[in-house]
């Protein structure tokens, strides 16, 4: 039941992964870009990392999708004014990401041989762990991370203003 | 859930990893639009936040899922900082088309 609920997940990830790159309309992109983060979401639900699958929801389909959304409705970009690439262009970007694969998947081959299998800790993704983990060993961390929100959220309302006296 | 790595190898999702991030490479060769291969860049972080979240279960690891919290609000930063400069982008050329940006390019 494990298995086929890993098989499903990757094929909806993959396909709707694919189909964010080839969709000519980019809000349609951004729908099939949804389906993919639902799908690894559903993935760390499948691994028990259950605050993360929140958090990846929250974050990924609530924020940032929303974000790309309004940007693409305020600059009127639903209609495909994208001009085509050449064909040889297209033909070597996708030569280009197949060797790629074909070299990361020989250089990772051998990679779960020496990963332990079935360790006690598999409730580590729950909120009470991780929270604990979080602040305690990663205070510091944390803190910094709302220093880089603030500096982020003040270049881009400097980035936003039409006129910089 | 302790099924899952007796029945799913860990090899599976590096496979799986592996493959979302090919297809963020091949978005970010293979389109023009820059919202597109800005949202192919999210896609190969995604990737990895999955590679590291499965790695994180399988040793039995909590800071793997830390790293992948922290991945997720630099996220976020970059991409209010990244729509807001492109719309700045979109404000001068009236294009989102990354082959007017050029500038550089000699």
């Amino acid at each position: 039941m494990v298995q086929y609920t890993f098989y499903f997940l990757s094929f909806l990830a993959i396909l709707s992964a694919l189909m964010v790159v080839v969709s000519k309309n980019p809000v349609h992109s951004v729908l099939y870009l949804i389906i993919t983060f639902f799908a690894i979401a559903g993935h760390y639900v499948l691994m028990n990392a259950q605050f993360l699958a929140a958090v990846h929801i929250i974050v990924y389909a609530g924020a940032i999708m929303v974000l790309f959304l309004y940007v693409i409705m305020m600059l009127n970009l639903n209609a495909d004014v994208e001009p085509h690439k050449s064909k040889w262009l297209k033909f070597a970007a996708t030569i280009t990401g197949g060797l790629l694969m074909i070299v990361l998947i020989g250089a990772l081959r051998n990679v779960s041989e020496n990963a332990a299998a079935g360790l006690p800790g598999n409730d580590i993704g729950l909120v009470k762990n991780l929270g604990r983990v979080l602040f305690n060993d990663y205070a510091l961390p944390f803190e910094v991370s709302s220093i880089l929100f603030l500096s982020a959220m003040v270049g881009a309302v400097m980035l936003g203003k039409k006129e910089i006296k | 859930m302790n099924h899952l790595i007796q029945q799913v190898p860990l090899h599976y999702y590096v496979l799986l990893s592996t493959m979302l991030f090919c297809i963020g490479v091949l978005g970010v060769l293979f389109r023009r639009n820059a919202i597109v291969i800005f949202m192919c860049i999210e896609l190969m972080l995604n990737a990895v936040n999955l590679l590291l979240v499965a790695f994180s279960v399988y040793h039995g690891d909590a800071a793997g899922q830390i790293f992948v919290f922290f991945i997720m609000a630099v996220a976020a930063a970059e991409v209010a900082v990244g729509l807001a400069i492109l719309m700045m982008i979109y404000r001068n050329t009236k294009s989102v088309d990354i082959n007017f940006l050029d500038k550089l390019k000699w």
